[in-house]
């Protein structure tokens, strides 16, 4: 923990606690390609919670309904207890408190770092705020902490297309930090990382969890395993296979059918 | 990114430098030296160069949504004409009973159609300041109503920029119209007095040059600011990756409409400038190939910096000046092969290739 400076958080990972996130029976597809199929899952608030699944399972498409990129054919996708998430659009889905990383580094290769995290900055985001916004003393210290966080205080002026492919999703990550989001959903986050870029971000995911809701996607099985403490989701061919801790589900003979048979 | 804006703020005070002189000396040395002095400018080089500068405030207002938004808009064109036929309505209004029909309420034209009253679109423009407003109001409006709709069902790319060359050229179709009321196929010319002063003497013909050279300084920094704060970066951002900048809760739609009604409006102060210096407005301004050239200029000079539109738009103009002058036929070839070679070696234009060999001498 103290390589990053962070504190970990007292988790209560005890199950019982409220739902933050409800998808029930969700299904997208394709061109009759079904990439979900009648999908359901439930996040707790302050869970941290695995999703894994061969390639092709869903996992992208299943943010993208969350965020709002993709609208399902059918179901229903609840934030709390009462916000229809399939009733808002993408800025209302991230104002509210949702944020994403995504599977391809998506940064803004044309600004600074620290540009970009002034840009993620949870603060007012209409037109006219935006045309007068100057940072605060609290906010610049905001940006500072966040850099210092994803180890990139030295490359704040450069611009984020000339960094290489693990800085650049530390950046998102630290995007998705600046935005102060209720759930985060992190899709691929180690992807191209050195071994100790990769236990840098457990660290970090570790650290957060609690205060915020976590979804993380990854295909590294010994990181989902360094993070993976309370449930682990698997996913195929567009429904969850099965659900529970990562011996569990390890040891589930049907999930290992499901890996070495593709 | 700092130390490059450092250098284009040299860059940008030299260029700013440029147009405050010329705008200053060309009327003061017009007026001042007799026509046998060297130091004279004539008449001729008045309205010219005021014509370059409203074509420079042009083609920065376009270098802001296509240079910096991303937006391929080609039909900045209407915008203009529009701002210009605002402006053409008051001076024609300002001509009184001077006209050759003597009829003090209408135009011509409108006599000649044997119209009784003046139409309701007409009223309020015999004030400068209602029409001066009307310059903005109107490109404005047009653009807020067209943009809001463009933007929020998310067209982009071709799409849009093939949406607003038909916007511009159903314009054209309609001014062209008589019982549009807007002089048809002549347009609004003939004009006298601007503010009371015959539009012109010598004195008038100077003062708009300087205004125009003011008013596009004025732009410039305005711009300048809007694209420095965090409003360009958002933007900047929105051309790189539209869809990452909704997921930051930004509503991409409301920053293009934004940035494109202020466009609209420059483009519609431009063409205000312009009109009582070339002393006609007429439907042809409208016409799609006009917005394209628009495009030309700034992708000579170089997108997204501001200058290099201003760059462009002159340097052309002056070169159309020059060519249509002793080969008339042969300019739209030229421009079109000038543009080729321009995107195929000079991809970020004249100004982008200024600052890649200051770069390379400095290393
Ligand atoms: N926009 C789209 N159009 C057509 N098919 C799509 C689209 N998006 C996803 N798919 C298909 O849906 C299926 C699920 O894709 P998805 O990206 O969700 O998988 P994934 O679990 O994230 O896989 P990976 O681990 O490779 O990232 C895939 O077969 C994919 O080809
Ligand atoms: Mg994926």
């Amino acid at each position: 923990m103290n390589v990053l400076g962070l504190e970990a958080r007292q988790v209560d990972n005890s199950p019982g606690q409220k739902p933050i996130l409800y998808l029930e029976g969700v299904s997208v597809s394709f061109d009759g390609f079904k990439a979900l199929n009648n999908l359901s899952l439930y996040i707790d608030t302050g869970e941290l919670r695995c999703l894994i699944g061969p390639n092709g399972a869903g996992k992208t498409t299943l943010m993208d309904v969350i965020t709002g990129k993709t609208k399902p054919d059918s179901g229903s996708v609840y934030f709390g207890q009462t916000l229809d998430l399939l009733k808002m659009d993408e800025p209302a889905i991230a104002e509210a408190g949702i944020c994403r990383k995504f599977q391809k580094p998506s940064v803004f290769e044309m600004l600074s770092v620290f540009e970009n995290l002034e840009l993620a900055l949870a603060t007012h985001k209409g037109v006219w705020a935006t045309l007068f916004a100057k940072l605060n003393n609290h906010q610049r210290e905001r940006i500072e902490q966040v850099l210092e966080t994803i180890g990139l205080t030295e490359h704040r002026s450069q611009l984020a297309g000339i960094l290489s492919h693990g800085q650049k999703q530390w950046l998102e990550i630290g995007m998705l930090l600046m935005q102060e989001p209720k759930v985060m959903l992190v899709d691929e986050p180690v992807a191209g990382m050195t071994q100790q870029e990769v236990e840098r971000t457990a660290q970090l995911l570790l650290s957060l969890q609690g205060e915020r809701s976590i979804i993380v996607v990854e295909h590294d099985m010994e990181f989902v395993r360094s993070i993976a403490q309370h449930r682990v989701t698997v996913l195929h061919e567009g429904s969850v296979l099965t659900e529970g801790t990562m011996e569990e589900v390890q040891n589930d003979p049907r999930v290992k059918q499901v890996y070495l048979g593709d | 990114m700092l130390a490059t804006l450092y250098k284009q703020d040299k860059l940008a005070i030299g260029l700013l430098g440029c147009i405050a002189l010329i705008s200053v000396l060309v009327p003061v040395c017009n007026l001042l030296f007799p026509v046998d002095s060297v130091m004279h400018f004539s008449a001729y080089t008045v309205s010219i160069m005021g014509k370059y500068l409203t074509f420079a405030l042009l083609g920065l207002s376009l270098d802001l949504i296509w240079g910096y938004c991303g937006i391929l808009a080609l039909g900045q064109g209407a915008f203009f004409a529009l701002g210009g036929y605002a402006m053409g309505m008051y001076l024609m209004r300002q001509i009184g009973n001077r006209s050759v029909y003597g009829n003090p309420l209408l135009p011509d034209f409108m006599v000649f159609l044997n119209w009784t009253e003046l139409p309701w679109y007409w009223l309020g423009f015999d004030h400068f300041g209602f029409a001066a407003l009307m310059v903005l109001v109107v490109p404005g409006l047009l653009a807020f109503v067209f943009g809001w709709l463009a933007f929020r069902s998310r067209v982009t790319g071709v799409y849009l920029s093939i949406i607003t060359q038909a916007l511009t050229y159903a314009l054209l179709l309609a001014f062209f119209r008589n019982e549009m009321g807007f002089g048809g196929n002549n347009g609004l010319t003939d004009f006298k007095d601007i503010l009371g002063f015959n539009i012109q003497s010598e004195a008038v013909r100077g003062s708009l040059l300087m205004v125009s050279g003011l008013v596009l300084i004025g732009a410039f920094m305005a711009s300048r600011w809007v694209m420095l704060s965090k409003l360009g970066r958002v933007v900047t951002a929105v051309r790189d990756q539209e869809s990452r900048v909704r997921f930051l809760g930004y509503r991409v739609e409301h920053f293009k409409l934004w940035v494109f009604v202020l466009s609209a409006m420059l483009a519609g102060i431009a063409g205000a400038l312009y009109v009582p210096q070339v002393g006609i407005i007429n439907p042809s301004e409208f016409s799609p190939l006009n917005s394209l050239e628009i495009v030309i200029w700034v992708a000579i000079g170089g997108r997204g910096t501001l200058y290099g539109a201003i760059v462009g738009a002159v340097l052309v103009n002056y070169a159309k000046t020059l060519l249509t002058g002793w080969a008339p036929e042969i300019w739209l070839f030229f421009l079109g092969a000038t543009f080729i070679l321009v995107t195929i070696f000079l991809p970020d234009g004249l100004v982008g290739f200024w600052q890649r060999h200051k770069h390379e001498q400095k290393q």
